[in-house]
């Protein structure tokens, strides 16, 4: 399926460009096969984040996952498009979430024990964290590469206090979510043109390597496929999904 | 007021492996059997087709298959000076819900438990001394022996078609098998499946230091097969979503594909699914159970008179149903007194990683749930435990299931957590890192035990079950010394680096283990150690049978279903050619 491969080198030139300019490069380059194949999303709308969260969410989703000689990084993936989706739907909304008190802090062992939904609880730390660096007079998209890492370095090990998300516990969702939207499959809008599967050698949603699995030490070496490809090998990523259940 | 339904000879709570065993059974014996199901009813077609069926953040992260934690989650605390606090998202293990059970997302890793399990208490004392034990610990005889149960683990086996290789048949060490295993009537009923290049380095690393790898048994078919009820199942073809998954392929080994499709087709049987039973009624005597309450999807209470009620939940289900029905005494760990929630265990999972060179292609998505090569020349006790100071042991094996990237991404210590380093080491390691599992046996201590939480509440009213547990010592140490051996395994591979992962404590909620709860309503011959007798038959109230790996005094170096398999088919012939012959107590007391 040559066409994917085209889109590929777009996106991997649109992660590189991302690397030095977080928030503006997110505008990927032109595909190159772009004449026989619809061209993916090129920045879908942020329906869940509002501006001053984007500010924080496309960097620091970056600096999580950044863009480097083996390829895309976070942003050029549709990461943040990704927690976009996810925390705008039912999953934000508490969906697999125990939701009855009384709330009490126990042990690591007992796990999360707080009334937020992961969309409450985006939302708090983001305000809190918004506030936090006004107060220190920059926003953390004009930070440098290494002073983001910092921030998120502290937030991560420091544990303050941001309105009652303690940042560990932000930081850990921040991380597992974004991972999530790198890794997943397209359809939910992360892994564009799946970068991330081609990347490590993951082939996707292939139901059958019966031939493959005792030829020992070959590399497998097709095209990776979503389970939201059409036959044209056009990925067709889903509205407005989160992953339901049931 | 609930409304009262016409009574049946016999009302089965939960459909899943247990549940439409026994109820096939029964139906079949000419008894009218209603089969009432949490979950929703669902099939190989069209529930589980692909593409969808292959899509990790819904089925592996999001865990669309299992239980609704939402509305029926458990408490947790690791021991009695803690608060017992809601596990508000699955993580630790996942019990499944709907039509087939847990048994639908499984991995097919069907093994049998040696002789020594079924005898420990009384095998230990006799090998290794009165005082070799930990006094903490509360192991015990199952009432049953594996002569017993061996032409039910071969019927269930045949059920499910399990690929393999014989070890030992009638007592003759058969090439290529596990030699350790306790001597089988006949061959598995289809052969291995194919080895994966994991497996094929394990092997031979695992022979070179004189150890005896086998194929995995696996219910994951190595080729087309027909089973006893004549239901057909295809080769698995390896797609590397079994586990937490259903299987499109009619290859894995569930109800859905060995036993519902003629269980539904009998008139005598009767499936109801979205019906949440709230407990088994008692009569005035409390030693006789008229029935169930339950409520269905619409919100309507109704009552199912029944002669006889099977319990056939997964572990922890079984044990809270007793508790909200009052069935059996409550175990109290202060006073050691009581059977119900009492011997909760587990499995001791630890790992092995070994990492090598980006010339060593593994390609890990290759996989079925239970195409791996293993040793059980540390497992249980197959090995000379004087000086070591613990009982029990692990499989230890490269039962690498799956790719799947979100949760499958392995580095070595060292690596940060995120950044330029992590996704480095990802790209650097994904498609070149053999995985081991350490697959150890969990003992029962007074410390471990599950009751009633008094306070968090499931979604109709009633309170949730609360596991208090933590690691006994003598499986923390019988981790370390696996893995010790699983190291020198990875060593002998070749691997340029290898790190061994013993499970450590505290227990947590907040990570994979496994899904292999065991004990809570276990069986034996003596009442005051246990709820049941060695019918699964209830102690007190003899017309409830309750059957499930909660019936398990400790759990084992193995994964439990092969067992329970071997004891559903084992109630069965007691239900038909006794109990229902002449009810009543079957052992008495």
């Amino acid at each position: 399926m040559p066409p994917a491969v085209a889109l590929v080198a777009g996106s991997t030139e649109a992660a590189a460009a991302a690397a030095h300019h977080p928030v503006k490069a997110a505008t990927p380059a032109p595909a190159a096969a772009a004449a026989s194949v619809p061209k993916p999303p090129e920045k879908p709308p942020y329906l869940f984040f509002n501006v001053a969260e984007v500010q924080f969410i496309e960097p620091a989703c970056e600096r999580l996952i950044p863009a480097d000689e083996s390829g895309a990084g976070a942003l050029a993936a549709g990461v943040p498009n990704y927690l976009d989706k996810q925390l705008g739907g039912a999953w934000g909304a508490g969906e697999r979430l125990y939701r009855s008190g009384p709330w009490i802090q126990g042990t690591a062992s007992q796990g999360y024990q707080l009334p937020f939904t992961p969309a409450e609880l985006f939302r708090t730390a983001l305000r809190a964290i918004h506030s936090d660096l006004a107060q220190r007079g920059s926003a953390f998209n004009e930070l440098s590469t290494d002073a983001q890492d910092d921030y998120l370095k502290s937030l991560e090990k420091d544990n303050h206090d941001l309105d009652g998300v303690p940042s560990a516990v932000f930081f850990d969702m921040l991380l597992k979510m974004s991972i999530e939207g790198f890794f997943s499959d397209p359809v939910y809008g992360g892994n564009r043109d799946m970068v991330a599967w081609r990347m490590i050698g993951f082939p996707g949603a292939y139901a059958d390597y019966y031939e493959a699995i005792d030829r020992h030490g070959v590399k497998f070496e097709r095209e990776p496929l979503s389970i939201g490809e059409d036959g044209h090998g056009n990925v067709h990523v889903h509205p407005e999904i989160p992953a339901s259940v049931g | 007021m609930a409304q009262r339904l016409k009574e049946v000879d016999v009302v089965v709570i939960g459909v899943g492996m247990v549940g439409s065993i026994l109820a096939k059974e029964l139906a079949a014996a000419g008894y009218k059997v209603v089969g009432l199901e949490r979950g929703s009813t669902r099939f190989t077609v069209p529930e589980f087709q692909s593409p969808g069926i292959h899509d990790e953040l819904r089925f592996d992260v999001r865990k669309a298959l299992m239980q609704d934690n939402t509305r029926e989650p458990v408490t947790f605390r690791n021991n009695t000076s803690q608060t017992g606090l809601p596990v508000r998202r699955w993580e630790s293990f996942l019990p499944g819900t709907g039509l087939g059970g847990s048994m639908v997302h499984w991995n097919g890793q069907t093994f049998r438990f040696q002789a020594n399990d079924f005898e420990l208490a009384t095998r230990t004392r006799e090998r290794y001394g009165k005082g070799f034990l930990d006094p903490d610990l509360t192991i015990q005889d199952w009432g049953v022996t594996y002569d017993e149960l061996e032409p039910y683990y071969d019927r269930f086996e045949y059920l499910l078609g399990t690929s393999g290789k014989a070890g030992n048949l009638k007592g003759q060490i058969q090439q290529g098998g596990d030699p350790h295993e306790s001597p089988r009537s006949r061959d598995y009923p289809t052969p291995p499946q194919k080895e994966h290049y994991s497996g094929a380095l394990f092997r031979k690393a695992a022979s070179s230091l004189g150890y005896h790898p086998f194929p995995q048994p696996s219910s994951n078919l190595s080729q087309p097969y027909t089973n006893p009820e004549g239901l057909k199942m295809n080769t698995c073809v390896f797609c590397g979503f079994c586990e937490r998954y259903a299987c499109e392929h009619y290859a894995k080994s569930t109800p859905q594909t060995f036993i519902l499709p003629v269980l539904l087709a009998n008139s005598n049987f009767e499936l109801r699914t979205g019906c949440q039973v709230q407990r088994i009624n008692l009569d005035s005597t409390k030693k006789r159970a008229t029935g169930v309450t339950y409520i269905d999807n619409a919100g309507r209470e109704l009552e199912q008179p029944a002669s006889l009620v099977i319990t056939s939940l997964f572990a922890i289900n079984n044990i809270r149903m007793l508790l909200l029905s009052g069935i059996g005494k409550p175990y109290d760990p202060s006073t050691g007194k009581g059977v119900v929630g009492r011997n909760y265990a587990y499995q001791t999972m630890s790992t092995v990683a070994s990492f090598f060179d980006e010339d060593v292609i593994i390609n890990p998505f290759m996989a079925s749930g239970a195409s791996g090569t293993m040793i059980n020349d540390y497992a249980g006790d197959n090995f000379d435990h004087s000086g070591l100071g613990f009982i029990g042991g692990a499989f230890i094996g490269a039962v690498n299931t799956n790719g799947r990237p979100i949760q499958y991404h392995p580095t070595p210590p060292g690596t940060p957590a995120w950044g330029k380093g992590w996704k480095e080491a990802v790209v650097k390691h994904y498609n070149h890192t053999v995985m081991f599992s350490l697959h150890g046996s969990s003992t029962s201590q007074k410390q471990n035990y599950a009751d009633l939480d008094p306070t968090y509440k499931d979604a109709w009213g009633q309170p949730l079950l609360r596991i208090t547990f933590d690691f006994p010592k003598n499986d923390l140490k019988m981790a370390e010394y696996v893995t010790a051996r699983g190291v020198e395994i990875g060593k002998a591979m070749g691997a340029k680096q290898v790190v061994g992962s013993p499970r450590k404590g505290p227990y947590t909620t907040q990570i994979y283990q496994t899904t292999h709860n065991t004990g809570g309503t276990v069986m034996g011959n003596d009442p005051s150690t246990s709820v049941v007798n060695r019918y699964l038959q209830s102690w007190d109230v003899p017309n409830v049978f309750v059957i499930g790996a909660s019936a398990y005094p400790q759990n084992a170096s193995w994964n439990p279903t092969g067992t329970l398999g071997a004891l559903t088919y084992w109630v069965a012939d007691a239900l038909k050619n006794k109990y229902l012959k002449n009810p009543g107590h079957l052992v008495s007391t």
